[in-house]
């Protein structure tokens, strides 16, 4: 009897454990499906079909006329100008725009960190940047650099910068008011993550250092950077990013014209104003390629980030 | 001191004084004269961060209160300040639309990214299944794909299938991109909440169902508030697939509709009604940006600083 119960009792648990473990697996896939369905059908799909439709030769100008190019696409995007010409502007973009961002990020974050009064209030201040759309950025800009009526030109002549430049209509100032323009929205973005940085370094490291005489110089250089890395990392990898994506600026600004066309830019262009299917494919698929390097080391470097949401407590 | 109940630890009494010796020390350095140069600088730079910041967009409210030859003139202040940009707008017929079908879009976007995205989400925080790090790591990469890169296909199968130019074509690709984000903060929030809570349900006799809408729904509020801002953030920002997919006043979002501005006359840009359409559209913007600042920041850097 006794033995029977105990029988019965481990063979009962052994079940429910058996069941527990693959009802709450059925239940994971059930709840993640939706999620999933919709990331492989409008994400991971196209995706394919992107690659597919940039072997072919196909414009929505002539819907009948269809072919197997092969890789033509791609060895016209390597033989044009076009291509290496947005190739350049991009990465010459996110190099400048992000290298500054974090510069001013930096100083913004720190700033933010040293001033005890009204640090809530500067954080609503610097998130003004961070809301305003950036197709709005882009036209605020465009307001500020437009001759006669924009107040940037006549304040920078005063300083011995671009006497009687058409900001807009020149190649390289074009590329500098919109790197301002990213800078201005983004910089405040770059700083919030860094003071989160910050302030997850505990005081007593700085004390410890001052007891021992350390200069300020010092304390920032062997203190603060070093421990603010992995923020500065992440917040580094988030812009470029972004900064490689980058289409509404330059749709807004110049319309791509004088040295600011971007792979993004380029690539829509190809799709709905020249139609042109197959070409604008290559062109989309080859800057996804560049992306997905870079966010690649991205993975990489918040793996431990990834890790630790995915175990189980 | 004494009045924060006498449970001094002698440690802090100690390194206390010692900040205090240590400080004395610097100012006798410095001279008494020098003492306010610190806060000095300091509110100095505050002041720098916010004109920097605020400047260029009261310059385009500044732009959207000027009309005819003030256009061409680059005051601080309107010579004569004028709401009739705001009025022409608002008259608009292509703007309003824009309007409606944004705030149409973006609710929707973001009601279904939270619904789907807290499902995944539970999943990801308290099941256990397999491959969960694999799973994690697939659906984050989407967050870094280029929008260009699925626009050329679902440009081509939303013109088959008649999703082109409509809600639902442009709600499916922005779910897909908000899903991520929404997925991470929510994931690394649910995570928070204590298990033993819901545990607690469940020995109760609550279902999985019940312990997840009863217990960590209301527990994790904080976190569908930060999600679902930062979806219709992104969503009322989207710029590359909305000019893409749409073709009309019918689906056009509000960023397309500033951005393809064309005044009563043409060739001519007008972009003292621009201005106030970028004005008015950024406002709700600034507004939630005013209330919910920590919510905000909490998932902008929900990414950056943990682990």
């Amino acid at each position: 009897m006794e033995a029977a119960t105990a029988r019965l009792g481990r063979g009962r648990r052994r079940k429910r454990e058996k069941s527990y473990g693959s009802e709450e697996r059925r239940l994971a896939t059930l709840l993640l499906s939706p999620a999933m369905v919709v990331i492989a059908l409008v994400a991971a799909y196209p995706i394919g079909y992107a690659v597919w439709l940039s072997l072919t030769e196909y414009s929505l100008r002539e819907p009948g006329k269809w072919r197997f190019a092969g890789f033509d696409n791609y060895s016209e995007a390597f033989g044009s100008t076009e291509f290496w010409g947005a190739v350049k502007n991009t990465f010459l973009f996110t190099g400048l725009s992000v290298s500054l961002e974090l510069v001013i990020g930096l100083g913004m974050a720190l700033a933010m960190h040293a001033a005890f009064k009204g640090r809530g209030l500067l954080r609503t201040v610097v998130l003004v940047p961070w809301a305003v759309l950036t197709v709005v950025s882009a036209i605020t800009w465009r307001t500020l650099f437009e001759p006669n009526l924009g107040l940037a030109p006549t304040v920078l002549e005063k300083i011995g910068i671009g006497e009687n430049v058409v900001w807009l209509g020149q190649e390289g100032y074009a590329m500098a008011v919109m790197v301002l323009a990213d800078v201005w929205k983004t910089a405040p973005f770059m700083a919030l993550l860094l003071l989160a940085g910050l302030q997850v370094i505990p005081d007593d490291v700085y004390d410890a250092a001052k007891v021992d005489g350390a200069t300020t110089w010092q304390r920032f250089r062997r203190i603060t950077i070093p421990l603010l890395m992995p923020a500065i990392l992440v917040a580094l990898i988030f812009r470029t990013l972004d900064a490689l994506r980058i289409f509404d600026l330059p749709f807004v600004l110049t319309g791509g014209t004088n040295g600011t066309s971007t792979l993004s830019l380029i690539a829509q262009q190809e799709l709905t104003t020249n139609n042109l299917i197959g070409y604008g494919s290559a062109l989309s698929v080859l800057t996804f390629v560049i992306v997905m390097g870079v966010s690649f080391i991205y993975i990489r470097t918040v793996g431990g980030n990834i890790k630790s949401l995915a175990e189980d407590t | 001191m004494e009045a924060s109940g006498g449970v001094v630890t002698p440690g802090t009494d100690v390194r206390q004084k010692e900040k205090e010796r240590e400080e004395a020390r610097a100012v006798e350095r410095r001279g008494p004269g020098r003492r306010w140069i610190r806060p000095l600088l300091m509110w100095l730079a505050v002041v720098l961060i916010c004109i920097f910041c605020l400047f260029p967009f009261y310059w385009l409210i500044n732009v959207s209160l000027k009309t005819g030859s003030d256009l061409s003139q680059s005051d601080l202040l309107p010579p004569s300040p004028t709401l009739d940009n705001y009025d022409s707008i608002f008259k608009n017929g292509d703007f309003t639309s824009a309007l409606r079908n944004s705030v149409v879009v973006t609710s929707i976007t973001t009601i279904l990214a939270l619904i789907v995205g807290s499902f995944a989400a539970y999943a990801l925080a308290r099941l256990r299944f397999p491959r969960k790090f694999l799973l994690l790591a697939v659906i984050l990469s989407i967050s870094t794909f280029p929008p260009i890169a699925i626009a050329a296909p679902i440009f081509k199968l939303w013109t088959e299938i008649g999703f082109y130019d409509t809600y639902i074509g442009l709600i499916l690709p922005y779910l897909t991109f908000a899903l991520p984000l929404a997925i991470y903060i929510l994931t690394s929030f649910f995570k928070e909440i204590p298990k033993e809570l819901e545990e607690a349900a469940l020995v109760d006799g609550a279902t999985y169902f019940q312990a997840f809408r009863k217990v960590i729904l209301p527990l994790a509020a904080p976190g569908l508030v930060t999600a679902g801002l930062l979806t219709a953030f992104f969503v009322w920002n989207e710029f590359l697939l909305a000019q893409t997919l749409t073709s009309s006043p019918k689906a056009f979002t509000v960023p397309v509709s500033v951005a393809n501005f064309t005044g009563s006359q043409k060739f001519e840009i007008p972009l003292g009604t621009i201005s106030a359409a970028s004005v008015v559209i950024t406002i709700p913007l600034v507004l939630a940006v005013i209330i919910f600042q920590k919510r905000i920041v909490a998932g902008l850097t929900a990414g950056a600083v943990k682990g």
